[in-house]
């Protein structure tokens, strides 16, 4: 299909901006462009016809079964999206005196407490926008509270072998070196070895529970005591909350900072690049570090207020607000009954499924798993010359979205599957079925896989190629050629 | 899947060529480039880094995954291939010719395998 550039004609427009209703003010000199932007042209009824084109060639959760593990792709209530399109949350500027936006405080003021009884935590900051941007967040809050007491030494974060990538990222980040420590033969933390990396040198740990294996640690206190008594904190990643949410709680698990992907957990669209929410909470001696500014209640009403020793903001004003209110939603609407029923349904379905198949494909840890479960798919590789991804890319031709692909890496030829609560007993009965066909197909017909999909607008794309020569922007002189 | 009888090889899937007066190259494995699939970018060093054994010297991106290289030797980088470096794929092609790093001023380095010896392991690893 073409580009809206190639699309563009000139002296084409629609107008999208409201009529100018407050004085004009002009830029100074130097900050203005010399010429202006070369933007597409295009007549409203064509831009809409462009985007719906672009999105008969994708897949999201409104279309079909989305099971990508640790993204928790669960079906967003329209209600959320109904509520954050109330013209007193649309129609505000962050600017304006809080006193005339108390509404919107209170949004963020309630939304901070049920969050903080959800994951046992004091305080909690909606600032970051996404789920690493609330890693890097959380870890700065340990910085700095090791800092404050003059703990110079401590310069390692711990980070078992299961983790998401983004977690040794963060601590490199943060100026940390990561210590990496293996997982047992049942796929939890290695205790042995996480005693041996534990030392007055540890600032943290960075743990997610259940981790990306679907198997909730049974040796979280024992862990979490682990790194206390080395002095150092535990950071929960809360990617995998969706498992436990409103049953067990991070702060009661030990642990002292947590990040949630409200756009997971807490049913806000996302995929195809946010906006995201990465809220961090924090118990109460983290609280004077968190980000400014927070919102608080006195006597006149909301007000925002700065923490005393803030490690500074992370974002303009208050985080991706909207989606902060769309969570708020959620909880309201679902209440602490129906968030475990969530819960509870997000493990079930991962477990039906997971018995569904487990004839068929092996499961890289048999047991009861939580909200999502790997397949590894080592023996169909070298048996049928079958892959992870030819699998996956074949779910593609019966209007399924794969799973994760080769993540965690400890599993070889990973399949991760999140199937989540909102999808019904039909729906998860029919991927059963297709992955069963699929593996019958690897042992008829294994060609057909490594072509597929077959039926989609768009075959097998060549990724290496487009790693290898990426084509970023638009090159208009090209164009004209 | 091929392991030259001339090389000496790292349990972290690196090979090392002796090529004499303290200096080697180092590259990754057949079975290293396997595991990895299609490599895509490659992160080496600067000429005058310090290498030390055991610990990170460069990295590889393939479509799955970034994974660290992990140095065999301790001493000086005494140049890089940039060949490779544009040219990432050649370690998929041929991994025992696709050299990533010159390492001279070897002063000490990890427990190296012969050929059979990295055979052996990578069965063990599957």
């Amino acid at each position: 299909m073409k580009l809206n550039f190639e699309k563009s004609r000139e002296g084409r427009a629609f107008p999208v901006l409201p009529q100018l209703d407050v004085p004009k003010d002009d830029l100074p000199d130097g900050f203005l462009r010399k010429s202006p932007p070369r933007l597409p042209q295009m007549a409203q009824p064509d831009i809409s016809r462009h985007y719906t084109e672009l999105a008969k060639r994708t897949h999201g959760v409104n279309d079909g079964f989305y099971p990508l593990g640790s993204c928790t792709m669960k079906y967003n209530p329209k209600l959320n999206d109904e509520m954050a399109a109330l013209p007193g949350f649309t129609g505000i500027h962050p600017l304006q005196p809080p006193e005339t936006a108390q509404g919107c405080l209170e949004v963020l003021f309630a939304a901070e407490k049920l969050l903080c009884e959800i994951t046992g935590m004091d305080a909690m900051t909606f600032q970051p926008a996404a789920g690493a941007h609330g890693e890097f967040t959380g870890v700065l809050l340990i910085k700095a509270w090791h800092d404050s007491r003059g703990d110079k030494k401590r310069s390692k974060i711990i980070v078992p072998d299961s983790a998401h990538g983004t977690n040794p990222a963060t601590a490199s980040m943060t100026g940390y070196q990561v210590v990496n420590v293996p997982s047992d033969a049942d796929g939890g933390v290695d205790m042995a070895e996480l005693r041996k990396a534990a030392g007055d040198d540890t600032a943290g740990l960075m743990l997610t529970n259940p981790n990306t294996l679907g198997i909730f640690d049974k040796n979280i206190l024992e862990i979490t005591r682990v790194v206390h008594e080395a002095g150092g904190l535990n950071y929960y990643d809360g990617a995998n909350l969706n498992a436990v949410m409103g049953i067990a709680r991070p702060g009661d698990m030990g642990f002292d900072v947590v990040h949630l992907n409200l756009h997971k957990t807490f049913s806000t669209p996302h995929g195809g690049g946010g906006p995201g929410s990465g809220a961090v909470g924090c118990k109460a001696r983290l609280e004077p570090f968190l980000p400014k500014p927070r919102v608080v209640r006195d006597r006149e009403g909301f007000a925002f207020a700065d923490p005393e020793r803030s490690v500074g903001s992370v974002k303009a004003f208050y985080g991706n607000f909207l989606v902060t209110l769309r969570a708020l939603v959620y909880m309201l609407t679902l209440g602490a009954g129906g968030l475990r029923d969530a819960a509870r349904n997000a493990v079930l379905n991962a477990n039906y499924m997971m018995k569904g198949l487990s004839g068929d494909y092996d499961v890289a840890y048999p047991g009861i798993c939580m909200h999502e479960f790997v397949l590894t798919l080592e023996k169909l590789k070298k048996e049928r010359g079958v892959s992870a991804m030819d699998v996956a890319k074949s779910m593609l031709d019966y209007g399924m979205h794969p799973p994760t692909m080769y993540f965690p890496l400890i599993v070889k030829e990973a399949l991760m599957i999140e199937p989540t609560e909102t999808e019904s007993r039909e729906t998860l009965d029919r991927a059963i079925a297709v992955l069963r066909e699929i593996r019958a197909r690897a042992d008829d017909d294994p060609g057909s896989l490594h072509d597929a999909p077959l039926h989609t607008p768009v075959r097998r794309l060549d990724e290496v190629g487009a790693a290898r020569h990426p084509v970023l922007k638009y090159n208009f002189d090209e164009a004209l050629d | 899947m091929e392991f030259p009888s001339d090389l000496s090889y790292s349990k972290t899937h690196e090979w090392v060529q002796d090529t004499g007066s303290r200096t080697a190259r180092i590259g990754i494995t057949d079975y290293a480039q396997n595991e990895l699939g299609d490599i895509v970018f490659v992160n080496l060093p600067e000429a005058g880094d310090e290498a030390s054994k055991g610990e990170r010297i460069a990295d590889v991106e393939s479509v799955k995954a970034v994974s660290d290289i992990i140095s065999p030797l301790s001493g000086v980088v005494k140049a890089v291939n940039k060949d490779v470096a544009d040219n990432p794929e050649l370690m998929n092609s041929d991994p025992y010719k696709a050299w990533l790093i010159e390492i001279g001023d070897i002063s000490d380095h990890e427990e190296l395998l012969d050929a059979d010896g990295y055979k052996a392991l990578c069965e063990e690893e599957g």
